[in-house]
């Protein structure tokens, strides 16, 4: 039974939650290669796209989701909001919410907005990346993507590579990951890690990338964020690909079927050489199209699944 | 005016006092402590069941005034004190402008006597505006009646300057109270380091940040024979480094808050709940026993709310952008008497040294007895009464309280500050 | 799930739903004159099933097997968001409609909502030259302008019952039954049994 009104963290979703969206962003899948990619689904419905920080990809994906299922769409946020002008978070979604929108997608840069949104609206919210928190729809993505490759979960390798520490990508997918019964380990430089990453539930931390990397089936690839290197967390960007890249002359060294990941934008030559990112291991460009597809899935379990009993014991007998 | 308080339980560890009993109280200074004592023109007070002790003084009190009244004034955080109990607080000087000179502590002082709810026993700051680059004026605030010194909000970071600050104040027989913090660790901490950041993608705020200038106070107050009083402690290698001080002879001192003995990082959940970011942060489970079992043994030498006052609008906002900090002085004694006399760790006597005694000697403000001659700064709590701590109930300007919906038993009926009713019955008179 | 304590009657038993799937195949093939360019589409989860069965049918009759696709309406329901049914079976349409006259395959044809949904989603998929509608059982109360050109059986009911069908594929047996609601349940297809 897939009973949620928002997704703040993916702690909120069981693992049956999980697949339940899987499942769905299969269906989504089959739509979105058609000539006409569109359904009347959610036509009506009113989502508010409250992006705060710069985002290209995401907010695209989302975007797209969104009209692909037939919403309006609005997007607040950005240079010429409210927000810029003084206005606080909480004001200008009580604003929204009074124009009557049944949805928020939230990016921020603070960590628990849009968790604070929730508390402050009628509407559904979506956590579109928040601060160094989580990242739940891209752990989704990941993990439709990952479920497609490799058919299964269970037991399966999974090594994340470089800026734990302030990454949310890492603080929703290795949870995600545990969830469904991968084994996940940490690679990243002690200055990269959080204080504690044992509460996000990985099963194995280290500096030595090469020592895990032939046991790995899924390599993902962290970016490295260029404002952090003020902060010097490592001495060069030459080091780094030195210590952490994924270089061609590891290609050699990771197991036969082992893939890619990435959630972009690559830095191409640090966490990432062209060859390993187009080479046929990658299935970066796969997570894009993913992203579309999950999306879709959520937006419509969202917005529909909390308002109907009779659909929930429909969904239950599943 | 005479006051005669009935059939009370009357409680001074330093005049080993505790048996009920009736105090009358004439001219602002006790006259007699004894049995059936009676007084024609008195106003009586009858509070059998109630106990009696020396006013409470909390000596960490943000009264923020002058230049942020919207957070909280003179009036309304010594009203919000007289509802919690206390007779005196000890203001900090981090008000606009900083409580950095002479005028400001009249101005504290003169707003304070104005008011009439509760003594005020301002702190200067040690640097002027807090910057820890040049000496405040401090002897001359000294003269206008500071009674101690501290960059609390924010420390003093250069031990340099911590060490001059502190041969400085020495001559003036006066303490230097340390908010310890060494920003180049802490940076933009906003959660305890560990479990809590990792958890809530928030940056950390080690332990060590802390640590690192307990010890080094500690240093210097060897080095300079100046009174050091450590801010706020909340870990439990803090609490070891006072116990080894205080063992080698050091004029070593710590306070602990409410908050940092009862809630721990566990507490903030995904709700991100902004009254419960505090500088420094909430710790461990096992920092909060650390700190309790340090009240009990005598490593801690009083216990202070850090009251924090702050405006809604500042508080409702995303987690980062909130500040730091929560209200306190109201559910001061209710989280005592329920968090550490009720389970046993203490008993009155002990939360009295903590509360009454230990703040005055601190503070080197005169101290309250309950004996015939003393001043007549006096508390009476029920120590049955239950209640919720709920907004509604608060005097304070602000709120941010992390203790909103606890359930609390004891709490201040009635309050008295030189012979005169501050409180009667759990309402503020005035 | 299933009404077990109901006061049900069948309509329709194994034998004659069988017989009636022949007498529609017949019917489609005269109407269309043979099966060159036709496909059959059923809407999940039981008129595909039907599908199947009329496909293998005609397969029997004239030598060669039309086409058959499956088609979940749920994304183009009209009541998609108030009465939102997350177990999406899925569409399965490997081939072209364009041009083509397909056959839209439905167990029980009531209201008309589904066949209009069924319609809009056969358009996202291309362009057929005609689409008609083959329906095991026609039980009345239209609320949209839909008629079926193949219609297995009428069976007269009233609002406050269920017609339901019941496939061995998916519940074990196959028949056609008639059953009052309970206040509050569902009119519609029979919910899908777990697991499968």
């Amino acid at each position: 039974m897939f009973n949620h009104k928002h997704l703040l963290t993916i702690d909120d979703l069981s693992r049956e939650d999980i697949m339940c969206v899987l499942e769905h962003a299969q269906m989504f899948e089959e739509v979105n290669n058609r000539p006409i990619k569109k359904l009347p689904t959610l036509r009506g419905k009113t989502i508010c796209n409250l992006f705060l920080e710069p985002s290209t990809r995401t907010r695209g994906s989302f975007e797209l989701a969104e009209k692909r299922l037939s919403c309006d769409s609005l997007n607040a946020g950005g240079s010429a909001s409210s927000t810029v002008k003084g206005e606080s978070l909480i004001d200008t979604v009580k604003t929204l919410t009074s124009m009557k929108v049944d949805m928020f997608i939230v990016r921020h840069k603070y960590a628990g907005t849009p968790a604070l949104v929730a508390q402050n609206t009628t509407a559904s919210v979506i956590d579109a990346g928040d601060g160094k928190h989580e990242h739940p729809t891209q752990a989704l993505l990941d993990l439709y993507t990952i479920w497609k490759a490799k058919g299964s979960f269970d037991g399966l390798k999974v090594g994340i590579v470089g800026d734990i520490a302030h990454s949310r990508v890492a603080g929703s997918l290795v949870p995600a990951l545990k969830k469904m019964g991968a084994e996940v380990t940490l690679i990243a430089p002690a200055t990269l890690l959080p204080a504690r990453p044992d509460v996000l539930g990985a099963d194995r931390v280290t500096p030595h990338f090469d020592e895990v990397l032939p046991d790995l089936d899924v390599v993902y690839m962290l970016r490295i964020q260029m404002e952090r290197i003020e902060e010097a967390p490592f001495p060069s960007l030459r080091e780094y690909n030195l210590l952490y890249g994924l270089t061609e002359a590891r290609d050699k060294s990771m197991k036969e079927d082992a893939i890619i990941c990435h959630p972009g934008p690559i830095n191409r030559g640090v966490e990432l050489d062209s060859y390993m990112a187009d080479s046929s291991r990658s299935v970066i460009v796969d997570q894009v199209f993913s992203g579309v597809c999950v999306r879709m899935a959520l937006i419509y379990l969202l917005l529909g699944g909390a308002q109907n009993e009779v659909s929930h014991k429909k969904c239950a007998s599943n | 005016m005479k006051s005669l308080i009935k059939n009370v339980r009357a409680i001074d560890p330093a005049v080993s006092l505790d048996q009920v009993c009736d105090v009358l109280i004439e001219d602002g200074v006790i006259k007699e402590v004894g049995q059936s004592l009676t007084c024609d023109d008195a106003e009586i007070l009858d509070r059998r069941g109630h106990v009696l002790i020396p006013g409470l003084v909390d000596a960490h009190v943000h009264l923020r005034d002058p230049g942020l009244e919207y957070k909280e004034t003179i009036a309304t955080g010594t009203k919000a004190a007289a509802h919690g109990g206390f007779t005196g607080v000890c203001s900090m000087p981090n008000t606009k402008p900083t409580t950095d000179n002479a005028a400001v502590i009249d101005y504290v002082l003169e707003s304070a006597e104005k008011a009439h709810y509760c003594r005020v026993y301002p702190s200067g700051a040690c640097t002027v505006g807090l910057k820890g680059e040049a000496l405040a004026e401090i002897g001359s605030m000294v003269e206008h009646g500071a009674v101690a010194f501290t960059d609390d909000g924010r420390g003093v970071q250069s031990a340099g300057m911590m060490r001059r600050v502190m041969d400085y104040v020495k001559m003036f027989d006066k303490v230097v109270m340390s908010h310890c913090q060494d920003e180049s660790l802490v940076g933009a901490g906003q959660v305890n380091e560990g479990v809590a950041s990792t958890r809530l993608g928030l940056a950390g705020w080690p332990a060590a940040g802390e640590e690192i200038q307990i010890q080094r106070d500690i240093a210097l107050s060897e080095l300079t024979d100046c009174p050091i009083h450590i801010q706020h402690l909340t870990t439990r290698r803090g609490i070891e480094l006072v116990q080894e001080g205080k063992k080698r002879g050091i004029k070593v001192t710590c306070e602990v808050t409410p908050h940092h003995l009862i809630l721990c990082e566990d507490d903030i959940d995904s709700s991100y709940n902004t009254n419960l970011k505090m500088n420094p942060p909430l710790r461990t489970k096992d920092d909060n026993q650390a700190l309790i079992d340090a009240v009990k043994d005598g490593t801690v030498d009083c216990i202070v709310t850090d009251h924090a006052p702050h405006a809604l609008h500042e508080k409702s906002r995303e987690f980062e952008l909130a500040p730091f900090g929560m209200t306190g002085i109201e559910t001061s004694l209710g989280c005592v008497l329920t968090y550490l006399v009720r389970p046993g760790h203490i008993d009155y006597n002990r939360m009295v040294e903590l509360m009454a005694i230990n703040p005055r000697t601190i503070l080197r403000v005169p101290q309250v007895r309950i004996e015939p001659g003393s001043v007549a700064d006096l508390t009476i709590f029920n120590p049955e009464e239950k209640w919720t701590v709920t907004e509604d109930d608060m005097c304070s300007k602000s709120k941010n309280s992390g203790f909103l919906g606890y359930s609390l038993v004891g709490k201040a009926t009635d309050a008295m500050v030189g012979g005169t009713l501050t409180m009667k019955e759990g309402k503020v008179i005035g | 799930m299933n009404d077990d304590n109901q006061q049900e009657s069948v309509v329709m038993d194994e034998g004659e739903i069988q017989r009636t799937l022949v007498r529609i195949a017949h019917q489609i093939l005269e109407h269309n004159k043979g099966c060159e360019n036709l496909c059959l589409v059923g809407i999940v989860t039981r008129g595909d099933v039907l599908a199947k069965h009329l496909a293998s049918i005609i397969e029997e009759i004239e030598g060669v097997k039309p086409e058959v696709g499956s088609l979940d309406i749920s994304f183009y329901r009209d009541d998609a968001v108030i009465n939102l049914a997350p177990i999406v079976q899925g569409t399965n349409i490997l081939f072209s409609l364009d041009g083509k006259t397909v056959v839209l395959v439905d167990d029980v044809l009531y209201t008309g909502r589904t066949i209009r949904a069924a319609l809009d989603a056969l358009m996202d998929f291309g362009r057929p030259s005609r689409i008609q509608l083959a329906v095991l059982v026609d039980r009345g109360h239209r609320e949209l302008p839909i008629r079926a050109d193949f219609v297995g059986k009428n069976v007269p009911s009233a609002s406050n019952e269920s017609v339901r069908l019941y496939l061995k594929e998916i519940d074990d047996e196959s028949a056609v039954k008639i059953s009052k609601v309970k206040p509050g349940q569902r009119v519609g297809s029979a919910p899908v049994k777990r697991g499968r």
